[in-house]
């Protein structure tokens, strides 16, 4: 039960967080044929791009309304609406998703009032669906931009049980599963194989394993995203046997996913480790009242035996966290039930979930925090971002490179984290990472009276010991 | 080829308590029940830690390919020791009788691109049946090469790993021991009232540097360690080794007849001791002093073991309480258990069960005094019985060799590696510190739960109870 320890200092220094139209983005770019514009000056929309650009190495298509000197004294509300109508008309999306920044904001725009004016003016685009969020910069970070974006998705795209008349369980064997952004396009994979196994069909939404994961399309370019969720599916998760809802931080979602249609949700706050694993094929073995395939078992156990394996390593070790809310709670939880300790933990942005974190405190705060705590409390490894590479540098300790952005190694947002198998892999990485020097080695000592070769003698007196 | 007369008589050892009772210690081991080395193994790890040493086994590659580098004994300076080498015998130069030549060759690029002090090579079963005479082949490559070259002829099947640390040691004292006398003190050493005395240590290997714990205390005694055998050793030191006033025999009588041949031929005495532990840690201290005999290291000694004794027993106080009350079974070889008993009696945990399979009767006897006369000692090492005994004896904790870790781990159970291939430093007063960081990991572990623990969806009832409580308060009464 943490303590949350808010910011008390002027300056942020290397940055842990990211904003909310950046993590907005990313739950738009998880649809299918989907683009989304952030509603702010053009910078806001480079950033975000190159960012994601170098985090997937993938093209990410991504609008902005462009604001200017002029809009954002006199309102931007025609940028809105000819932002929306120009993507519509060039792109022919099935979603845009318009995300506000700090500018527009501030300046006080009303994007849902935009959308409305939007549909009068252009009748013919009804077809397009459009998302309005309010993911201003200001507050929060990437998962709470992500989280507001999936609900305003489920709000607006889902439709009602009474009104569209769908009927929980009619699909005897779907089963819809909201994702946090702490899932990788590997875990989506691994999330959608795992629910297969019990003859189940999973929508994912969003899906992310469909859209970046990295596979080569006949199409040279598209200026809309290719695969991910379809958004026509939306009208189907009423009619589902039941909803997971992985990630502490959409549970909003999923309560009104279940308001809306009447189709259970089950949440699970990450699926690190045995236990949260546990919890999740129970569920499965529970809505598809099979049992539980042999080969989950197997995995299983091979999970078990790796936590025998690094408890070695792990137990006792001091780690120190820097990453996002959903995410830094499913790691403390990782390895502090293998024995290590978390001695440091920073979050980009505060939510509900870590006030239940089993640690004494956790700070909002930047990779400055970070590298001050956990030097302070000899933390012998660090989880975090690419951008805690150098932290880890100066700290002189390894690293295990998790969550936004990875942009120092290939592949990163492929990794499978969840599930027993993708668990295991974790401990085994986290143990090879230490394996070698997190223990203090003794160091050699020589005698002043030791015959040692010439070559290998130490000026060195009695006294020096 | 070693003869039976050769072997017979490395395995009459008079300092050894197991030459005065039939059917222990060395007794052939035993087809289809037999566990642990070969007399090569055993000789390969007596004397690889001499770290300057080009060590060549000779043999096909079984022995060597999978027993290089393989040990966790460190040096602080030389690594030459860590090259595997071996001449990789193949079936052609075993069938046509080119292994003699191939060994000669061997030693010779040895020689040439590592510049060694010397070249010990380590005969094995192959070349040992077909009849390598590697006395002959070293001794024409020392002339010709100018370096000494020392056969340790240890084949496989000339018995245990036990009999090869004999061997080992028998090769020192033949070939080595006496062949240069130690360097004068070295200038600037010389400290106002303080006698330097020569000193060995026989059967201390330096795991994880961990008698980088205890060296600095003999320094700051007036100690000069001439020679290690083998930890951290260098060629030209074990040449000295016959000048030393005393040796220690480190908790192994593994290579007892060295100490016994350097009484035999220098009139070197020798005590047996331990570094596990503060009690015989201090206990090692006190007895050098005492065979010494000289008053002013006596006193000496006493002030370096209050201080540090204080020292450390503050040091562990926090961790004694974590600790106290633990039960543990101790199942390590020979001399071992005693002293690894002592150390753990020193923090308060209980031993219920020790293994005794290597052990002397003097052992099993130090063993009764110090946990009592109706003491379980274990003859059986095979991994059921040890569950059995882990079970009934509701012990905490097994500790034993790395080999039997995964017996422990399979059953769940924890587990705390006592062997050479260690990672962790436990000897001296501050190795104390690292065992019982060690000891605390493992057992504290959470792991321990979670892997006892069955699915939740084999429990039956769980399959309710799991998905209600992750499940969400009912909404409002739109969701209907």
């Amino acid at each position: 039960m943490a303590e949350i320890v808010k910011r008390n200092k002027a300056l942020s220094v290397n940055p842990l967080k990211a904003s909310q139209p950046t993590g907005g983005s990313l739950a738009c770019l998880g649809f299918d044929r989907a683009i989304p514009m952030l509603h702010g000056s053009q910078g806001c929309t480079a950033f975000a791009k190159v960012f994601f650009v170098r985090h997937f190495r993938e093209p990410i298509p991504l609008q902005t309304t462009a604001m200017d000197q002029a809009s954002s004294v006199l309102g931007a509300d025609e940028n809105v609406i000819e932002g929306i109508k120009a993507i519509a008309e060039k792109s022919n999306p099935d979603l845009i998703a318009v995300l506000t920044t700090g500018l527009a904001e501030t300046q006080g725009c009303d994007v849902h009032r935009n959308v409305r004016e939007f549909r009068e003016r252009y009748p013919e685009y009804a077809h397009v669906a459009v998302v309005a969020v309010n993911t201003p910069d200001f507050t929060g970070c990437v998962e709470t931009g992500y989280a507001a974006t999936i609900y305003e998705i489920v709000k607006a795209l889902v439709p009602d049980a009474e009104t569209a008349g769908t009927k929980p369980g009619k699909r005897q064997r779907q089963v819809n599963c909201l994702v946090s952004p702490m899932l990788t396009p590997g875990d989506l994979e691994a999330l959608r194989d795992l629910i297969e196994q019990f003859n189940l069909r999973p929508v994912l939404v969003p899906d992310l394993s469909d859209s970046l994961d990295g596979s080569l399309t006949d199409d040279d370019f598209s200026p809309v995203t290719i695969g991910g969720t379809p958004v026509s599916e939306l009208a189907t998760l009423g009619e589902a046997r039941a909803s997971l809802i992985i990630g502490a931080s959409l549970r909003k979602s999923g309560e009104l996913l279940q308001e809306k249609t009447g189709v259970p949700s089950h949440y699970f706050d990450h699926l690190y480790g045995l236990q949260a694993n546990d919890a999740l094929i129970t569920t499965l073995a529970d809505i598809s009242e099979m049992p539980v395939p042999q080969k989950i078992e197997r995995q299983r156990a091979q999970l078990q035996d790796a936590m025998l394996d690094t408890h070695f390593m792990l137990g006792q070790l001091r780690v120190a966290i820097a990453a996002d809310p959903d995410q830094l709670n499913a790691l403390i939880h990782l390895v502090q039930g293998m024995g290590a300790e978390v001695v440091t933990a920073i979050c980009a942005g505060n939510t509900p979930v870590l006030a239940t974190a089993p640690v004494d405190s956790i700070k909002i705060g930047d990779l400055e925090d970070l590298e001050v705590m956990a030097k302070e409390r000899k933390a012998q490894l660090l989880i975090g971002n690419s951008h805690a590479v150098a932290s880890a540098e100066r700290l002189g300790i390894p690293i295990l490179r998790i969550g936004f952005p990875l942009y120092d190694i290939i592949g990163g947002y492929q990794k499978t984290w969840i599930g027993y198998r993708g668990t295991r892999q974790t401990l085994f990485d986290l143990a090879n990472l230490v394996i070698n020097f997190a223990h203090e080695e003794i160091e050699p000592y020589y005698s002043p009276y030791a015959q040692k070769p010439e070559s290998e003698r130490q000026a060195c007196s009695p006294s020096c010991h | 080829m070693k003869s039976t007369k050769d072997i017979a008589e490395l395995l009459d050892e008079p300092a050894c308590e197991h030459n005065k009772k039939e059917k222990s210690g060395c007794a052939k081991p035993k087809p289809g029940s037999a566990a642990g080395g070969c007399a090569f193994d055993g000789a390969q790890i007596a004397l690889l830690p001499i770290a300057d040493v080009a060590h060549i086994v000779h043999g096909p590659i079984a022995c060597a390919g999978s027993s290089w580098d393989n040990r966790g004994t460190r040096s602080s300076g030389s690594e030459l020791y860590r090259i595997g080498m071996t001449t990789d015998l193949t079936e052609q130069d075993v069938v046509m009788g080119r292994s003699e030549k191939r060994l000669f060759h061997a030693i010779k690029q040895a020689i040439e691109t590592y510049n060694p002090p010397a070249v010990f090579i380590y005969n094995t079963c192959v070349p040992a049946l077909v009849g390598d005479d590697i006395n002959a082949t070293c001794k024409s490559a020392a002339e010709r090469w100018g370096v000494p070259v020392v056969p340790i002829d240890c084949a496989g099947f000339y018995g245990t790993k036990n009999l090869g640390n004999r061997i080992a040691g028998d090769a020192m004292v033949n070939h080595v021991i006496g062949t240069r006398d130690p360097d004068p003190l070295p200038p600037g050493t010389e400290r106002p009232g303080i006698k330097v005395h020569d000193v060995n240590l026989v059967g201390e290997y330096n795991i994880a540097g961990e008698f980088w714990h205890v060296l600095p205390l003999l320094d700051e005694m007036g100690l000069r360690v001439l020679c290690t055998l083998s930890g951290d050793a260098r060629f030209r030191e074990v040449q000295t080794m016959h000048k030393a006033e005393v040796n220690m025999m480190v908790c192994s009588k593994a290579m007892v007849n060295v100490a016994r041949k350097l009484q035999q031929s220098y009139g070197t005495p020798w005590f047996e001791g331990s570094f596990y532990g503060i009690t015989d840690t201090s206990q090692a201290l006190r007895d050098f002093a005492r065979v010494i005999n000289d008053p002013d290291l006596i006193e000496r000694t006493e002030a370096i073991i209050t201080r540090e004794e204080n020292r450390i027993r503050e040091a562990l106080a926090p961790w004694r309480e974590r600790l106290k009350g633990k039960r543990v079974l101790l199942f390590t070889g020979g001399v071992k258990s005693w002293s690894v008993i002592s150390a753990l009696q020193d923090l308060g945990m209980v031993v219920v069960a020790t293994g005794t399979k290597k052990s002397t009767e003097e052992d099993k006897a130090r063993i009764r005094e110090l946990m009592g006369e109706d003491t379980l000692m274990i003859e059986d090492g095979s991994p059921k019985a040890l569950l059995k005994v882990v079970a009934d004896y509701k012990a905490d904790i097994l500790i034993a060799g790395g080999r039997n870790m995964y017996t422990a781990l399979k059953a769940r159970i924890p587990f705390l590696d006592i062997n050479q291939e260690r990672e962790f430093g436990y000897e001296g007063y501050q190795g104390m510190l690292e065992l019982v960081r060690q000891l605390a990991l493992t057992l504290e572990s959470p792991v321990w739960e979670a892997v006892r623990a069955t699915p939740p969806w084999r429990t039956g009832g769980l399959k309710k109870s799991a998905v209600t409580e992750i499940q969400a308060e009912p909404l409002s009464a739109q969701a209907a």
